[in-house]
């Protein structure tokens, strides 16, 4: 006793309390692993329950998601063409959601949820905060049918705010717009913006198109031509605005017939 | 009295042209449902209201679309005639004249299309109508043409059950 109060057995006692400690060690980790082998298939069910329910919740959570993007679109969209018409009150707008597209690959119309009930007549011109879009071609009583700019079949008389000079956009086939009928002496440049100049009475002075791009210029041609890049993504139209308050004018009596 | 089961396929077949169909091009073309469907019931044996279908889904068409309504109309009662014609000449593989016809169907209509805009004085250059929209069009065509003819097909056989039976 004497010599181990004295520390004279210290380097004994430690050997054998690490030994007694590796084995006990060594007896609880096999123990503990024995322990999970046989508790296991009960965790692993209770795992899989808590998966699979938070699996269900993730899914909840990501439809939660997308909906309410979703929204904040729509919403975003809404303010976007509530600001555009504070910033024009001289004109009247009612908005419409784009429902369908025309059948035909060859024509380039939309379909909008507002018809003739909603006030929408025929010629009306339809517009986005960013820019033109076209113009009723078609009403019934709670749908419309919209051409837009980009039709083949569509002409909206336009100037060229830098050029100072008038022109004639015209749709095609592959959804490009182009300008025509600009004089050879003009000076048209890229960038140079489009809107529309209310000639014809087919549609309101001062509505942008979009830019010019691409011009075309060779001195055997009458006319210089020019690609215009539109302000509206036509792939992406999802609400419209239909100016209610503007009437075409129809000039067509005003040309002789042959 | 199953005929009339024509009435909403019809309305369905343009409301899904119109909503989604049309959103998912290839170049500038998109399928054309309606056509398919037209082609795949007409293709059927025992089938005797083609002409009615082609008609209903013309007028539909055409009052939904910007072209004249009666292009539509003409356009499909024309692949109704070629797919009867068709159904006699190939009728042990009725696979291959479904590709026939919405190959062949879809140059008809789009020649119809293109004729009446060039007839209204829309300038449209053919090259471009014909590469940027009948071939795009005639291929996505092809490939729903598989799924619409097996779905036609189930449905001529519960307004026939005679087809069954045989």
């Amino acid at each position: 006793m004497a010599l181990a109060l004295g520390g004279y057995f210290s380097g004994t006692s430690n050997v054998v309390t690490s030994s007694l400690i590796n084995t006990q060690e060594w007896f609880s980790s096999r123990f503990v692993a024995l322990q999970d082998l046989l508790t296991a298939p009960r965790d692993i069910t209770t795992l899989r329950q808590q998966n699979s329910e938070l699996q269900n919740e993730v899914a909840d959570l990501q439809a939660q998601v997308i909906q309410l993007q979703q929204q904040v679109g729509e919403t975003q969209v809404l303010a976007a063409l509530v600001d555009f018409s504070r910033a024009r009150p001289e004109n009247t707008y009612k908005a419409a959601a784009v429902i369908g597209r025309d059948p035909s690959p060859f024509l380039y119309y939309v379909i909008i949820n507002r018809g003739s009930n909603d006030g929408i007549l025929r010629g009306m011109p339809v517009v986005t905060d960013q820019g033109l879009v076209g113009r009723v071609d078609a009403v019934i009583a709670d749908a419309a049918r919209v051409q837009l700019i980009t039709d083949p079949a569509s002409r909206v008389n336009v100037y060229l705010q830098n050029a100072e000079e008038e022109a004639s956009l015209v749709g095609s086939l592959t959804g490009d717009i182009t300008l025509e009928l600009i004089p050879q002496d003009s000076i048209v440049e890229t960038g140079d913006l489009v809107l529309t100049s209310g000639l014809g009475g087919g549609y309101p002075p001062d509505l942008i198109v979009g830019q010019v791009v691409n011009v075309r210029s060779r001195d055997f041609d009458l006319f210089q031509q020019a690609t215009v890049q539109p302000v509206v993504d036509f792939n992406r139209l999802q609400i419209v605005l239909v100016i209610v308050n503007f009437k075409p004018v129809d000039i067509s009596p005003l040309f002789p017939t042959p | 009295m199953r005929n009339l089961i024509a009435v909403p396929v019809i309305i369905l077949a343009v409301i899904l042209q119109s909503s989604i169909i049309s959103r998912v091009t290839l170049l500038s073309g998109y399928a054309d449902l309606p056509l398919i469907m037209i082609a795949a019931w007409a293709l059927q044996e025992h089938v005797d209201t083609a002409w009615h279908w082609a008609v209903a889904t013309g007028v539909l068409v055409g009052f939904a679309s910007g072209i004249y309504w009666i292009v539509p109309v003409v356009a499909y009662l024309a692949v109704v005639a070629l797919a009867k014609v068709l159904q006699l000449r190939v009728w042990q593989a009725p696979l291959l004249a479904m590709f026939s016809i919405a190959f062949l169907g879809t140059i008809l209509l789009d020649a119809f299309v293109y004729g009446a805009l060039r007839v209204s004085g829309v300038s449209i250059p053919l090259r471009d109508a014909f590469g940027l929209q009948t071939l795009p069009r005639t291929l996505l065509n092809l490939l729903l043409s598989i799924p619409v003819y097996a779905v036609i097909r189930d449905l001529a056989r519960w307004v026939y059950p005679t087809m069954e039976t045989e």
